[in-house]
This record gives C-alpha cells, structure tokens and sequence, in this order.
C-alpha cells in the first residue's frame, strides 16, 4: 500500500491503444524506457487499429496506434491536427502446404489470381512458369485468409491491389474484405493453422510470425523482377525505397528498388500536433526520442523491421515538432 | 392464554420486514434482468442506427458483405448461425437425453457419480480450447474419415456434395454440439429423476417391458422438460464465439453443402469489431449484434410456443 503509493505518486502515466502487429515492440519499449526514465509509466493497450483511432480521436488516450493509416474521413474528425509517425515495418508473407515443403517463387499478378480463384491448382502453367525446378502436384489450392480484420490483410490486399487491376476493381484493400475465395483463419494462428493442416493450402501472415514457427515462405517477385524471400533486410530496402508523403499516410507496397520485398507495410503512432498537457507532451516527445534512437535497434531481435535512416530522420523531426 | 415462552412462535409485530424486505430484494434482482435486456437492447440499437437508416430492414436478406464497398448484409450470418445450431441440437439432443437416461434409468449405480463429473468437466473446458483442439485434432480427423465417410454413401446428397476442407458448417456443429451436451444432459437427468417412481411401477404393473416404461412411463411424461432442456442448450449454441470462429472458416455464404464453410453472426462480431474503422461499418457489425438477439429471442418465443402446444403433464422445471 505504502509501496504503491509513493510509486503512483512520483510516476506519470500516459495511456495509448491500439495497433496489436506493433504490440511486442512497444511493449518491450515501455519496458526499457522504464530504465531511462523512472519518473513516466506508458501504459499500452492492443484493442486493434480501430479502437485506437476511435480512443485517438476522442481524446482518451494519449496516443493512439495503427496498422493502417486512417481514412480522410476519420480524420477530419480530429479536433485538431492529427499526425501519423511510422515507427517500425514489417513484412507479410506467404506460405503453403506442399509435400516435400519445396522452396516456391510466386509474382504478385499469380497470387492474385490464386485469392481470386482464377488459378485453382497448384500445376497451373502460371505458377509452373516460375517454378521450373519444382514438381508441382495436381492439387486443389485451398485459400485461407485472415477472418479477423487485421493490419496485416490490409497490407496483404494493399499490394494484390497494386499489382493488380482485377483485385483492385473487384475486392479492393482494407482490414477486412470481401473474399472471392477461401476459408478464413482467426489471426496468424488460425492462418498458419489452417494452412499447416490442408494439403495445397496458402496462406498468409506475418513475417514475425512465419519466423518463428519457421513456415515455408515463398519468394516474391518485387517489382524489380527479382524473386525476394522476407527478411528485415528486404523490408527496410522497400521501405527506404518508398515514396513518403508529407503526412507519413503511404503505402510501402511493391516498393522499387532492386532488393526490396514487395509485401511489407509499417505501423504508426498517431499523436496531436499539439499536446494539450504541457509535462505529458514533454514526456512523450522525450520518449519518442529515444525510441527512434535506441528503441529501433531493439527491432531485429523481435522480427521488426526497423525504419531506414531516410526514414527514421523525417520521423524524427516530425517527433521534435510536437508542440506542448 | 399463550404464555411468554411461546412468543418466539408467533410472529411478533414488525417480524414480517425481513420477509418483506427479501420480496423487494428478490423483485429487484428479477428486475435488474428484465432492464439489463432492454439497455442491451436500446445500446444495440443506438449504436447500428446509422446502419439500419442507410440499409433499412433490406439488411436482414442482403447476402452481401463488403467492408471495402461498405455494402452490408446479415442474411448469410443468420443462416450459418441458424444452422449450426441446429445442426448442434440434432446431434446433441439425442445424445444428451440418451446418456441422461442411461444414468438415471440404466446404469449401475456405481458408475454413474464417475459419468456425471466427467460430463461436467466437460462444461468447464473453455471455449478456446475447444476451438483449438477443434483446428489441430477434431478437422484433421473429419476431413480424412468422417467427411470422406459421409461422402462416400450419401454424396448423392446436396448436403454432403462439394469439396472437403475440414472446416465446415457440419464441424461448426459438431464443436457446438459437443460444447452444449453437458448443459442438455445434466438438466436432462435432472428431469428424468423428477419422474415419479408410481410412473414406472404402473407401467410395469401393466407388463410393459423395459423399453415400453423408458418410452411410455418416462420419456413421455417428461417430453416438456426435455424440450426445455434442448431449448437452454440451443440458447447457448445461438451465441457461441470462440470455439465456433475457429472451425466454421468464416465465409458469408449461403451454401447447401454442410461441408461449405460458413459464418454465425456471433463470429463476424468478434472478428471484425476491434479493426472496423469506418462508422457505417461499425454501425453495421451493432446492428448484427441486434440482430442475433432478435433471433435468440425470436427462437426463444417459438420455443414457448412449441411448449405450450405440446401435451404431457411432466415437470417443467426449466422454461
């Protein structure tokens, strides 16, 4: 009781929610600045990317955190301005089921014509042509997909959508769409799940993920022309490579660039411009500091990919123009 | 006459306030319900009105589910709600009332304590984990024998037609009925040990053998109670999340096959809510939630109705 006391006392806390992809490293985050600075407490809660824009947006958080960035729409209805930072990337993959668990290579216009049920077998010349050197089986493709909305659907989508026409026209990107084909899986464990227990199934999750249950991955063609396995490496090549706007609300999606992967998407903290509690924005920004300075290495050893030092300098003089 | 010794046995003035008083405790607790229901209710409603001033009642038979498009419909959500919890009951309600009746009427009385905790036990296990061993043991294992089974001797069938993925409208069914055999078979057994004793000594009496007193003397006379039973558990069924999201494999689609996947309505809620981001997407995943208590209380109704319908002069312990 005693105890309690004189550490609420003494600490200030700042609450956030939202985003779960980010959840990890955030958490670890607070965990380590705990160390920097005894005297602030940041209390961070997963409720997914729409609670965090929704609590953002009616001021009772701190700050807020998502997988996507927020539609014009939700943003006009901040207060007053709203600011996305990006803060770590990361990948999504895709996996299969195939006996023998060959190493299959897949280009962006081929997987989406397997979610949208043009391709159906796993021998198709689409596929084939790209996979000289595997025995492909005359099997069923079973499509599994995210049942759950999920940044990384968004991701998944976003690239099918800009790579090609047809998704683009007939299901579109978001957290959750409206699937032409295939079973849907509740959250990476459900996804890997279902993939794991179908033969000639595929699947996509998290990069993260995928890494440790050590998946079968299959190399993307990234828009280059070279077949691209998941790493950090690749996904902090897209996203150094990326076209970023001034309002940080981009797409990393089929990034150019020659060692790029094309399927990999970032996280964002979404903060006011102007902090309306002088000692919190204080500490939020000071903590903020640290983060892209200290809190990026701690990225690789938790499978994020950290932002490129292009990247990470923008972020930066974003953080150090928080008014408060 | 009465001397002071006796005082403390006729109520003294003022000794009815307790009485009184756990009256008004006890219509408050019923209360509480009745308006627990209504807020639910009035916060279901607020929170999908711009939902349903945008869809109207067109909502309920829509079949199309388009977060991008921001098209959205409820019909494919009440059908696979609907149906896996039939499909639950028909599986789950002659198994619950068979082994409630092999435990009051049949087994030997030292088995029987063992039976009733392993069933109860079995109410305990969470739902998640249902869901789990539902993807990793129970799937693997319909899709390799059951389905294939199935398949094999009534694919001429529309319900059994089309390919088979394991997860499934029928596994949702399977799981659910699994999850509401403990709820059936313990109110089950509690009816049937209500059946007076006279019952099955007059049937004897008039030489009936063994099956004819379960069917005539039994079973009969607590028909009402049993129905009560299968009405708790399809209550439980219509709601179930977790277990159901896991293996049903979440398609908005109205399909004849039961091995189609399918979705309930309780299962796009909890997938969709955390990341809905637009309001008439929002609104639309409130209203579904309406939606699914309209039909539990639609079925509920229905139920009671059945009930009065239905002849037999057994207990009614339950509705």
């Amino acid at each position: 009781m005693a105890l309690s006391a004189t550490v609420s006392h003494a600490q200030m806390l700042i609450n956030g929610a939202g985003a779960t992809f980010p959840q990890v490293i955030y958490t670890k985050w607070f965990d380590e600045y705990q160390k920097v600075d005894p005297s602030v407490r940041f209390n961070y809660q997963g409720i997914g990317s729409g609670g965090g824009q929704k609590q953002i947006l009616a001021e009772t958080v701190d700050f807020g955190a998502s997988d996507g960035p927020m539609s014009d729409e939700n943003l006009a209805k901040a207060p007053r301005a709203l600011w996305h930072i990006p803060t770590v990337a990361g990948a999504v993959v895709v996996s299969y089921n195939l006996e023998g668990d060959p190493q299959v290579r897949l280009d962006g216009p081929t997987l989406a014509g397997i979610f949208l049920g043009t391709i159906t077998k796993w021998n198709d010349p689409a596929i084939a042509g790209q996979n000289p050197d595997v025995k492909l089986p005359d099997e069923d493709i079973v499509v599994v997909h995210r049942s759950d909305g999920s940044g990384t659907s968004f991701i998944f989508t976003d690239y099918l959508s800009s790579v090609s026409p047809d998704w683009k026209a007939k299901v579109g990107k978001g957290v959750s769409v409206s699937w032409p084909v295939g079973l849907g899986g509740k959250g990476n464990a459900g996804v890997a799940g279902q993939v794991k227990q179908t033969p000639g199934a595929i699947g996509y999750v998290e990069l993260a993920y995928a890494h440790q249950n050590k998946l079968p991955v299959a190399e993307m063609k990234n828009s280059s022309g070279i077949y691209m396995s998941p790493t950090l490496d690749s996904v902090t090549a897209a996203l150094a490579a990326a076209t970023i706007p001034d309002d940080f609300r981009f797409s990393m999606v089929n990034s150019p660039g020659a060692t790029a992967y094309p399927i990999a998407g970032t996280t964002w903290l979404l903060v006011y411009a102007e902090q309306k509690d002088h000692a919190k924005g204080e500490k939020l920004v000071q903590f903020l500091r640290w983060a892209y300075s200290d809190g990026e290495k701690l990225a690789p050893s938790l499978d994020y990919a950290p932002l490129p030092d292009n990247v990470l300098k923008r972020a930066l003089d974003r953080v150090n123009s928080i008014k408060y | 006459m009465s001397t002071a010794s006796t005082t403390h046995v006729v109520p003294a003035p003022g000794s009815r306030s307790p009485d009184i008083a756990f009256k008004w405790v006890a219509a408050f607790a019923a209360a509480m319900i009745v308006i627990l229901i209504v807020f639910v209710g009035l916060e279901l409603y607020w929170g999908s009105r711009l939902a349903i001033a945008k869809f109207g009642v067109g909502f309920l038979w829509s079949t199309e589910w388009d977060p991008v498009q921001e098209k959205f419909g409820a019909l494919p959500f009440i059908f696979g709600t609907l149906l896996s919890s039939l499909l639950a009951l028909l599986i789950a309600v002659p198994l619950g009332v068979a082994t409630a009746l092999f435990l009051t009427e049949l087994a030997p009385l030292r088995i029987r304590q063992p039976i009733v905790m392993a069933i109860e036990m079995l109410a305990a296990v969470p739902s998640v984990i249902f869901g789990l061993w539902g993807i990793f043991v129970l799937i693997p294992w319909l899709r390799d024998h059951l389905f294939v089974w199935l398949k094999h001797w009534l694919g001429f069938l529309p319900l059994f037609k089309g390919p088979i993925y394991g997860t499934s409208m029928l596994a949702a069914g399977i799981i659910v009925a699994i999850m509401i055999l403990p709820i059936i078979t313990s109110i089950s057994r509690e009816i049937l040990r209500s059946v007076p004793n006279l019952q099955r000594e007059a049937a004897y009496a008039l030489g009936a053998t063994r099956w004819e007193v379960l069917r005539i003397a039994v079973l009969s006379y607590a028909r009402r109670g049993l129905f009560g039973a299968a009405v708790l558990g399809l209550g439980r069924a219509l709601g179930e999340t977790m277990a159901v999201t896991m293996v049903i494999g979440n398609r908005p689609e109205i399909a004849a096959s039961l091995f189609a996947p399918g979705y309930t309505l309780a299962s796009v809620v909890a997938n969709e809510f955390a990341e809905a981001t637009t309001d008439i997407y929002f609104n639309s995943l409130f209203e579904l939630g309406l939606v699914l208590l309209v039909v539990a209380i639609l079925v509920n109704a229905a139920a009671q109705v059945m009930l009065k319908s239905m002849t037999g002069s057994g207990p009614i312990k339950v509705v």
